[in-house]
């Protein structure tokens, strides 16, 4: 197994360089560039050139790729052009904003998702399924950002019960508790459509499961039904949902671009949008490498969590 | 053993109880007494005077520094800051600057001569030592200078090329404001996040996309200010920073979006600021080729346009009709005599049919955003819409912002009939002599997208750049003006006020002319 991930980890290596070179000429095909952003309408022929010059970008394009591959070996992600900032700085810092919301988005989703699919399976057809069956369509229609302001419109601006945004208090603050207490909304509001992808897989994976003559062997046996459902069949089926909550990591990093912005949430997605628009190249170069990794790692994770969990699946 | 619905509880539980925890944990709402919390639009880049170009990190140094003059309160002439007095030659070129000699830096460092040589030197020498913590995309501002001099301890010399009218309102804008240099010399090319400068709040931290905190300069020159700390809190969706000014996390947000101003103006709990800039909003005209090569059309777009229905329906009174092309917040330097073009679909039915272009196919460049375009979408829609009143046919053609900066700046030409545009400067010479001259044609480096050519508004347009006498300059623009108006090589549309909310307990608080965001004599009750 350790070979298996070892191999994986070196897989990443070529897709990454892959997407850095996609990335690179995409960001060189749509027309302007950080100058003409910095500049804005002083953007006169000779001052873009004074500072395509200063900023670097008069060199050739494949120049400027083998330089930031160079520096990249090195460990050195460059400077952002409109930050004038180590881009390393930036996308960290901002890339542990987005894994706090994001993180408890999915242990959120994660926990709601099983429990409510698990209650829908075993009363299959009951009030409680019912219930659950429809507010999983309603978690799984509602877009995220609507939902984001709406909980902003009730919590925030009427009962003032949570910040509208931010990810701590203005002045003073920075505990831990101050963030959970910023956190409360965005994570909600992230978590409720990956909850309930995983509340139906789990309802499926648990119904068919539940059919199975080891089940019915188990009951006859005289076993508790918590003990059956939680450890003979939830097991099993959990094995099932290890790579969908994978996925779903993946789902939730990118989600989390739109409640970045609705809650100001200080994240990497927010920073990647306006990295494109200003044309921030290696900004947008570094924040794309650490995305992706991370959706790398993750689905790594749960394949490894999977064979883990079921040996028979080869690895 | 436990059911499901126990195994569920014991999960479930311990989430809720914890969302319930951190919302009693911390008390919420109301921002601190003596701390103003203000609502930026966005990030700052950068807090160094001499690399940044965007009102919004504008808003945040002007109270961090001082420059040698700034603008006075509510107008866009200006006074003495740093520099207590001034004398310029008779030829224009040679400006002497008797300095305060009663200032020092934040960082404890001595304001004087040998300091603003420095920071002059800094921009614009490339052999500067510290001309590397760059790029400076604005130095331009200063290339007129020649050389700049310390005379005395407290005595700054600059002589120029030629003569340049503008400099000193240059010297009062962002890029001429005077950055502690024991500061460069320690922070290098970092100094953009250590700012150190004389203003009358000093830099305290920066968390970056979180907030930028500012304290009480006890010591200020022009006497301390009443705030103990202002927060900086970027906020770049404007849906968010109305809901935050409702929850009370903020106690002044800038650019109120149109819809939310009458809201907050009916609320006693709130108070609504506005006030006209130095913003002008128009359509550059293609006058090389196609209709508007024909006066009459020009003239007859400027009659169709509806831009009483425009700044009062679409900009929701967030703007007003403009007249020409400068902006009447150079109070100075205004024609207040030029009428706006009125509404009358007739008048430009008429003269459409004289120029012979009844039903003329146009192509109307429009953009999505971008600085000081308000809201150009539905702007470019509405626009279309009365000239199809008077028989054009425009279709519209929508970019991004920057791949319609690089689409409209080399010229429309074989491109587009119109484009939207907007401008906002510090200087009545900025504008028209950027882009109204012959000499700033596209191809000779200049913003002339439109192709307009008249040799006396060149010449008028030289004239008040080389005069240093404020009278004289204003009397030149004010010709200058009447003859732009009559030729109408732009669409004159809308001049852009700025908005502002502040919460019932925020006194003495005023928008100003420049765009800037002064704090100074701000409080909070």
């Amino acid at each position: 197994m350790t070979r298996y991930a070892l191999r994986r980890l070196l897989m990443t290596i070529p897709v990454l360089l892959g997407l850095s070179v996609i990335v690179f000429l995409i960001m060189s095909l749509i027309p302007g560039d950080p100058a003409q952003a910095i500049l804005g309408s002083y953007a006169t022929p000779e001052n873009l050139e004074r500072l395509r010059a200063d900023l670097g970008l008069d060199l050739p394009l494949p120049q400027q790729y083998l330089v930031w591959l160079g520096n990249i070996l090195q460990g050195d992600l460059g400077r952002s052009f409109t930050l004038n900032r180590p881009v390393l700085d930036e996308v960290l810092e901002r890339f542990g904003a987005t894994l706090i919301l994001a993180g408890t988005s999915l242990v959120l989703c994660v926990l709601v998702g099983v429990a409510a699919g698990i209650v829908s399976a075993v009363r299959q057809y009951g009030w409680s399924d019912r219930l659950i069956t429809l507010l999983v369509l309603i978690g799984i229609s509602v877009p995220a950002f609507w939902l984001g302001m709406l909980m902003i419109m009730t919590f925030a601006v009427g009962l003032r019960w949570f910040p509208a945004s931010g990810m701590t208090a203005a002045y003073g603050g920075g505990g831990w508790l101050d963030i959970l207490h910023h956190l409360v909304l965005p994570a909600i509001a992230l978590a409720v459509v990956a909850a309930g992808v995983i509340a139906r897989l789990t309802r499926s994976n648990m119904l068919e499961v539940l059919r199975q003559d080891y089940i019915r062997t188990a009951r006859a046996k005289g076993l508790d039904e918590g003990r059956v459902v939680l450890r003979h069949a939830f097991k099993v089926a959990l094995v099932n949902l290890i790579p969908v909550i994978g996925v779903q990591a993946g789902f939730v990093i990118g989600g989390a671009v739109y409640i970045e912005t609705v809650f100001q949430w200080p994240g990497i997605g927010r920073m990647l949008v306006n990295a494109i628009s200003t044309r921030d190249i290696l900004l947008v170069q570094g924040g794309v490498l650490v995305v992706a990794a991370s959706y790398v790692f993750f689905n790594l994770c749960a394949d490894l969590l999977q064979h883990w969990l079921d040996p028979r699946i080869k690895a | 053993m436990t059911s499901p619905y126990t195994q569920a509880r014991r999960w479930l539980l311990p989430t809720l109880a914890g969302a319930a925890l951190g919302a009693a944990g911390t008390l919420h709402a109301q921002t601190p007494p003596e701390v103003l919390v203000v609502g930026q639009i966005a990030e700052p880049k950068a807090l160094d005077p001499a690399q940044v170009t965007a009102v919004n990190d504008f808003r945040i140094m002007m109270n961090l520094y001082d420059g040698l003059v700034r603008y006075t309160d509510g107008s866009l002439e200006v006074e003495p800051a740093l520099a207590s007095d001034w004398t310029i030659s008779d030829d224009g070129t040679v400006y002497t600057f008797t300095l305060r000699d009663d200032v020092s830096f934040h960082d404890g460092s001595a304001f004087d001569a040998e300091a603003v040589v420095f920071n002059f030197e800094r921009m614009l020498d490339e052999a500067h030592p510290y001309h590397d913590t760059g790029p400076f995309p604005l130095a331009f501002f200063f290339d007129a200078i020649e050389e700049v001099e310390a005379t005395g301890e407290h005595e700054v010399t600059f002589t120029l090329e030629e003569p340049y009218a503008p400099f000193l309102s240059n010297l009062a804008y962002p890029t001429g404001l005077i950055v502690s240099p024991a500061a460069v010399e320690e922070h290098g090319e970092e100094i953009g996040r250590h700012p150190s400068g004389t203003g009358p709040f000093r830099f305290e931290e920066w968390e970056s996309n979180r907030r930028v905190v500012v304290t009480r300069n006890p010591d200020y020159w022009d006497g301390a200010p009443e705030l103990e700390a202002v927060v900086f809190r970027p906020i770049t969706d404007a849906n968010t920073r109305v809901s935050e000014m409702l929850a009370g996390g903020i106690d002044l947000m800038v650019e109120v979006p149109p819809d939310n101003v009458a809201m907050f103006a009916e609320d006693p709990m709130f108070e609504v600021h506005e006030q006209a800039g130095p913003h002008l909003w128009f359509l550059i005209l293609n006058m090389r080729e196609g209709p508007f090569t024909d006066p009459r059309m020009r003239q007859a777009i400027n009659y169709a346009i509806d831009k009483q229905a425009l700044v009062e329906d679409v900009l929701q009174g967030t703007a007003e009709v403009a007249a020409g092309p400068i902006p009447p917040a150079f109070e100075w330097a205004y024609n207040a005599e030029l009428e706006p073009y009125p509404h009358a679909p007739e008048r430009a039915r008429e003269l459409i049919a004289e120029a012979g272009h009844e039903g003329a196919e146009l192509t109307f460049y429009v953009t999505d955003g971008g600085s000081g375009m308000l809201d150009p979408i539905p702007m470019g829609a509405a626009i279309q819409a009365d000239l199809a009143e008077v028989g054009l046919d425009v279709s519209i053609e929508t970019y991004e912002w920057n791949t319609f900066l690089d689409r409209v700046n080399p010229g429309l030409e074989g491109k587009a009939d119109m484009a939207q545009m907007a401008w906002m400067t510090n200087d009545p010479d900025t504008l028209p002599f950027l882009a109204l001259r012959t000499d700033a044609m596209p191809d000779q480096g200049g913003f002339n997208s439109g192709y307009y050519s008249n040799a006396e508004v060149d010449e008028l347009l030289e004239q008040a750049r080389r005069s240093t006498d404020q009278a004289e300059r204003a009397e030149l623009y004010r010709r200058m003006q009447v003859i732009v108006h009559e030729e109408a090589p732009w669409a004159f549309v809308a001049n852009w006020k700025q908005n502002a909310v502040t919460t019932a307990d925020v006194e003495g608080f005023r928008l100003q002319p420049s765009f800037f965001l002064l704090l100074h004599d701000v409080a909070k009750r």
